[in-house]
């Protein structure tokens, strides 16, 4: 593509350089723009919305507006989908905590028959998009009879074998195995070996996890939305598809009277996403080390 | 929920080639079937379970008398069965050549085309709408598709789009699920991409500088096939993710006032079966149809790809 010859050269790179600024200014953009966007909407009235410069700022006394607007949407009913959300998203997690460590410490550190196969099955189904067991997760609550339950959101929330699958990789390649075998030579049992020595060098790992977990359940959008008929129960992912029914600029007709316009439901949207925002900004460097941490090492 | 399926990166896989000793190093015992006793039971009760109902159910009726392939043939023969998953069909097309091609593009663009400072930052922008997954991306572009407020209306219409409705005609939504799919997910592929080039030894780079290549031809010639593992990862895994379509089509009808066809997508089709008449051996056979695509790409990353390790020999 590039020629050697120096004046050609020069152009060339040029060139180069230019498609280099094009791509990456162009994707700029298009991934930060629309999220200015959305930290500025709630600042705006409907007419400002639609009348001013997008970009431009409106007023706090409209984020106060806005915000108020929202509290008193259905009696509160935010905080209760927040506060839904959060049973939902950490009950899961501590679950997801509680049987995803041991079984990832065994997978790599113990033998017994159907190690292998219980490793396949669960690289398998993490593979799998999670959506796709969706449908049938829901006939089978249907037939215990758990639907509307807490427990038909928290227990299938709180099988996460992408868990298993990175504990068990961290595991394997982070704990010596001569150290668990002195530790046995020294009497420890099979309990004590996981306690003492590997759930404290387990700490990376379960950060890593409850990240991913937490994140995936807090977003996730399809199950609770099939399982919970009662408007009281639903976290605030549905409860977002509510409001969204509610505001006049997409449903004129179920809007009217109601308080909530663009402004009131891009506040909810940036309250929503707020946990999860604030993980991903906390947590960049550890994150991108930890999913690469496998091929980084060595 | 779509592609990346943000919380899905591809782990520390190709992680460390097997440097373990040969035998005497597992215990063997009880103790490991107790570890894993909580999680087997999860995995039995919402991994192989709901897939055995489901199974189930794809060939019964509702009395539960065995059916063979009845249920199969009426979901297929459906009329809406061939429209939801031929939209489908030209949703995947788009998303991963988009997806495919630029992200390793761009990937590229930030290894050797920026200064690592600028790198880091632009991945950082690129990321952060992940955060914004699911629910709360569909509405911020429902916002952005909406000529009247949306901050690039002049660009909507420019292209000929005066209303929401027009910009939500049928023929643009596969385009529009693209974009929403992309601005949410193709940020934490960027990364991921990246950390593949950065792990291409420097000797390596520099010896191809040192014959004479490019920037671009280094990156054609070297990084890209030498990363070509884990692009095929991302392309397997988009596709399975693709298929599953749900919460886009479903919001975009909400905030249509229902304009959008209720059955676009095959796990709304599967849904309409179950909520709307009832019919949970119908939706079981359009769920088993998608289950069986994601077990195929699952497999096939797990035996072919070799990013994933079972056995430590």
């Amino acid at each position: 593509m590039t020629n050697p010859s120096s004046r050609t050269g020069a152009a060339a790179r040029l060139a180069s350089t230019s498609v280099v600024v094009l791509i990456l200014g162009a994707l700029f953009i298009f991934f930060v723009l629309p999220a200015v966007w959305l930290v500025l909407a709630p600042s705006k009235t409907t007419s400002e919305l639609v009348q001013d410069f997008p970009l431009s700022f409106g007023s706090f006394d409209q984020i106060g507006a806005a915000w108020s607007h929202l509290v008193s949407f259905q009696d509160g009913v935010l905080f209760r989908w927040l506060a839904n959300s959060a049973i939902y998203s950490l009950g899961s997690l501590v679950l997801t905590l509680a049987v995803s460590v041991p079984a990832g410490y065994a997978l790599a550190l113990t033998e017994f028959r159907g190690r292998r196969l219980l490793l396949a099955v669960t690289l398998v189904v993490m593979i799998m998009p999670s959506a796709t067991l969706v449908l049938p997760i829901f006939l089978e609550l249907n037939l215990l009879g758990l639907i509307g339950t807490m427990w038909s959101i928290i227990l299938p929330f709180s099988f996460y074998p992408f868990g298993v699958y990175l504990v068990y990789i961290y595991f394997a390649s982070t704990l010596p195995r001569d150290l668990l075998a002195a530790a046995r030579i020294d009497g420890c049992t099979e309990w004590q070996v996981f306690r003492r020595i590997a759930m404290p060098l387990a700490r990376p790992v379960i950060g890593l996890v409850a990240f991913f977990s937490f994140v995936g359940n807090w977003n996730n959008f399809f199950l609770p939305y099939l399982v919970l008929p009662n408007t009281e129960q639903f976290p605030i992912q549905v409860g977002l598809n509510q409001l969204l029914g509610s505001t006049p600029s997409f449903n004129p007709v179920a809007g009217a009277g109601l308080n909530i316009t663009s402004s009131e439901l891009s506040l909810a949207i940036i309250i929503a996403i707020l946990p999860v925002l604030v993980l991903f900004l906390f947590s960049q460097r550890t994150l991108v080390s930890g999913m690469l941490a496998g091929s980084t090492k060595e | 929920m779509t592609a990346v399926d943000a919380g899905r990166p591809p782990a520390p896989a190709e992680a460390e080639p097997a440097r373990r000793r040969a035998p005497s190093r597992r215990r063997a015992g009880p103790a490991g079937y107790l570890f894993v006793s909580g999680y087997a039971v999860l995995l039995l009760a919402f991994g192989v379970f709901p897939t055995v109902y489901a199974v189930y159910l794809a060939f019964t009726n509702d009395r539960g008398q065995f059916t063979g392939p009845n249920q199969f043939v009426k979901v297929v023969q459906d009329y809406r069965f061939g429209p939801s998953f031929a939209n489908i069909a030209i949703y995947l097309a788009m998303w991963l050549f988009l997806v495919v091609v630029l992200t390793v593009l761009v990937a590229v663009l930030l290894r050797s085309g920026v200064r690592p400072g600028l790198s880091a930052v632009l991945r950082f922008a690129y990321y952060i709408p992940g955060a914004l997954a699911g629910v709360a991306g569909v509405l911020v572009w429902l916002f952005l598709l909406n000529p009247t407020v949306s901050p690039v209306g002049p660009l909507l219409r420019w292209f000929g789009f005066e209303t929401f409705s027009q910009v939500i005609a049928p023929a643009d939504l596969p385009v529009i699920f693209v974009l929403i799919a992309f601005w949410t997910g193709a940020g934490g592929w960027i990364v991921v991409m990246y950390g593949a080039l950065n792990n291409i030894p420097d000797e390596v780079l520099e010896a191809a500088k040192i014959d004479g290549a490019g920037m671009w031809q280094s990156a054609w010639h070297i990084q890209i096939p030498m990363i070509r593992k884990w692009i095929a990862y991302m392309a397997i895994l988009a596709f399975a993710g693709g298929t599953q379509l749900f919460v886009e089509p479903q919001l975009l009808r909400t905030a249509s006032l229902g304009r959008i066809d209720p059955t676009w997508s095959p796990n709304q089709l599967a849904y309409v079966y179950a909520f709307q008449h009832g019919d949970f051996n119908g939706a079981a056979a359009i769920s088993l149809v998608l289950l069986v695509l994601g077990l195929l790409c699952a497999g096939l990353l797990v035996t072919r790809s070799g990013l994933f390790k079972t056995e430590d020999k």
